[in-house]
């Protein structure tokens, strides 16, 4: 498997365009910081010490390969099709993130930069990017939502015992949105000096371009196991999608195979109304936010919105410009779940195969769930399990959605 | 004078912007009220340069006006010119619409547009840069984003001097000046004008909270302007 393979596979143009969306909408002071990083990414990709360096990290650090897990019980409960999990939740610090985190680590490496900043939300990019720096020896501040320090404290320790600085973020919502404006006006003021580890498959080029590439090992290893466990191609592929990096890492080397159809499962949050759910394509309408032209939930005089999630992970205004181009072109499909449909899913594949998914994850076990009998069983569906559960127990055990019963 | 489309995600503002942006949302303010200001203070004030400062979100995807009919009110508004934050050259060209660009629906509201350019922008830039201008050329005096400086350094002088030779529109330099004696760094490196933003805008701040005069306002841009001499 070649780790950069992505021809006659939809990239972006030379300015990074999927189709109508994508781009760089940023100011000035950022345009240049922009080319080095995809001047220094090209002659990375086409090195291949760089390649040699990725994979032994991705091998012997993540613990690479994932399995491909068949979910008997689940598949038995549901009696729809045949449900593989991709095991992301086994990699080193517990979700898919530590894939991008490392392998922009190794650029921040080859510009000479020897400060690394990041955004997080669900505290899973921000555990992964200081893990990375860490092993790298780099100074390390990650941004963080108030509000999102309080539903993953964990985290939040976490980073600090790994050396790095969290910077609480106050502005407007106090997540995910915020955080990722504060860490670009840092990059903004720091850029000769400061590498900017972008967590998810947006923001401007070449970062939904880097983000993929880097995560696209999901898929290559999951088409990898399913022909060699099952001899054909899956029929369809289920990723929740926040910015969307754990799904185009799971859809992107699928494109070229027209039998296999994708979903996409965005968080539908409480309700329908604007500013109680985070489902961009449903409710959003295309805007320019954060660097990138995609759907954006949005008021009508084109301020962003208001969101909400059980998930911090999917708890963002905005999706990545290339899911917002496989909607449109029909490659790919997007549908929501609710915040109870997640958690009942949480809940649930814990009972029935003893793996606690991330409330992110969460959300595509749950549009399995819902959907199963939509399908039959000589169907093959894989489900991303893009990160373990465990950062979620406080949140879950606040709400009282353990799955017990209550012993009063 | 700079009018400031607020917008909720204004990520190329410091602290006293994004606040004033706040206040400013909150309060109800919305792109085609500031048209409405803009039009007010063009009738008390007709000789007054009145620069739209703005993101492009609020102005060219509100379900309220389209992009190309909102640079069309902006100039009958009274707005000399533009100054688009995150549309750089590079996607002037990308249409914001089914069949048209950014680009095409400026010039086809004649709105003249202002130039950024950045101490990380390479000289074989300018050029490009200053292409797409028509208005006049803002130096962007610090790697950040705008907010009070202590110190300021006017060591890009000789940026200006280059930015000069290529363009004979006006140049100004702007982020980080706020105090009389930047204003006199700055003046002293040839450029045709200073920006002053957020130590304004702080002040402002500061008398929504009754804390100072108008009367103080004024001296201090008084100050300010009389530090250009």
């Amino acid at each position: 498997m070649n780790t950069f393979e992505t021809k006659n596979t939809p990239s972006p143009d030379a300015g990074g365009h999927f189709g109508p969306y994508g781009g760089k909408f940023v100011p000035e002071t950022l345009i240049p910081v922009l080319s080095e990083l995809e001047r220094v990414y090209a002659a990375a990709v086409a090195d291949p010490a760089f390649t040699k360096r990725y994979d032994s990290l991705l091998a012997n650090f993540v613990g690479r390969p994932t399995p491909l897990y068949f979910a008997e019980r689940l598949t038995k409960h549901l009696d729809g099709p045949k449900i593989y999990l991709k095991r992301e939740d086994l990699c080193h610090t517990g979700a898919h993130k530590i894939n991008n985190a490392l392998g922009q680590m190794l650029l921040a490496e080859r510009m000479g930069k020897k400060r690394i900043i990041a955004e997080t939300g669900a505290g899973q990019h921000g555990v992964a990017t200081a893990t990375a720096a860490a092993r790298f020896g780099l100074e390390c501040v990650v941004y963080m939502g108030e509000v999102d320090m309080a539903r993953q404290a964990v985290n939040v320790k976490r980073m600090e015992m790994l050396g790095t600085e969290v910077r609480p973020v106050t502005a407007g919502q106090r997540t995910l949105k915020e955080a990722v404006s504060e860490a670009i006006r840092d990059w903004v003021a720091n850029s000769s000096t400061t590498h900017y580890v972008l967590g998810s498959a947006l923001g401007p080029h070449p970062f939904p371009m880097i983000v993929r590439d880097f995560q696209s090992v999901i898929g290559r290893e999951a088409r990898y196991a399913i022909l060699a466990e099952e001899g054909r191609l899956p029929d369809l592929l289920v990723a929740c999608v926040g910015g969307g990096s754990n799904s185009i890492g799971l859809f992107h080397p699928f494109l070229n195979d027209a039998s296999v159809r994708m979903m996409g499962v965005e968080a539908g949050g409480r309700g329908n109304a604007l500013g109680e759910h985070a489902a961009r394509f449903d409710g959003g309408r295309p805007g320019v936010l954060q660097g990138t032209r995609t759907y954006v939930l949005q008021d009508d005089s084109g301020q962003i919105a208001l969101t909400h999630s059980v998930s911090a992970g999917l708890d963002y205004a905005a999706v990545g410009p290339e899911h917002a181009l496989l909607r449109e072109i029909g490659r790919a499909e997007y549908d929501r779940v609710s915040d109870d449909e997640a958690l009942e899913a949480y809940s649930l594949l814990n009972r029935l195969e003893g793996i606690l998914p991330a409330l992110e994850s969460s959300h595509a076990v749950a549009w399995m769930i819902k959907h199963a009998a939509e399908m039959d069983g000589n169907e093959i569906v894989i489900v991303n399990l893009s990160g373990r559960g465990d950062k979620d127990l406080d949140q879950v055990l606040a709400l009282g959605r353990t799955g017990l019963c209550s012993k009063r | 004078m700079e009018l400031g489309v607020p917008f909720s995600d204004p990520l190329a503002d410091g602290e006293a912007n994004q606040l004033a942006a706040e206040r400013a949302l909150a309060a109800g303010m919305t792109p085609l009220k500031v048209l409405d200001l803009a039009r007010e203070i063009r009738g008390n004030h007709p000789n007054l340069p009145l620069v739209l400062f703005t993101y492009l979100n609020p102005i060219a995807y509100s379900t309220e006006i389209d992009f190309e009919e909102f640079c069309f009110e902006a100039l009958n508004a009274g707005i000399d010119a533009m100054l688009l934050l995150d549309l750089p050259p590079e996607e002037r060209g990308t249409e914001w619409t089914n069949g048209k660009t950014y680009n095409a629906s400026i010039k086809a509201a004649n709105l003249p547009l202002v130039a950024l350019i950045a101490p990380t922008t390479q000289p074989e830039r300018v050029p490009k840069l200053l292409e797409s201008a028509d208005a006049f050329v803002y130096y962007v005096s610090k790697e950040g984003v705008t907010g009070e400086g202590d110190e300021f350094s006017a060591k890009f002088a000789k940026n200006i001097e280059m930015i000069k030779r290529h363009t004979h529109l006006p140049v100004v330099v702007g982020f980080g000046i706020s105090k009389p004696e930047h204003v006199r760094a700055a003046s002293g490196t040839g450029v045709d004008g200073v920006v002053v933003g957020s130590a304004i805008v702080r002040r402002v701040e500061s008398l929504s909270k009754g804390k100072g005069t108008i009367e103080e306002l004024k001296s201090f841009v008084s100050s300010m302007t009389a530090a250009t001499k």
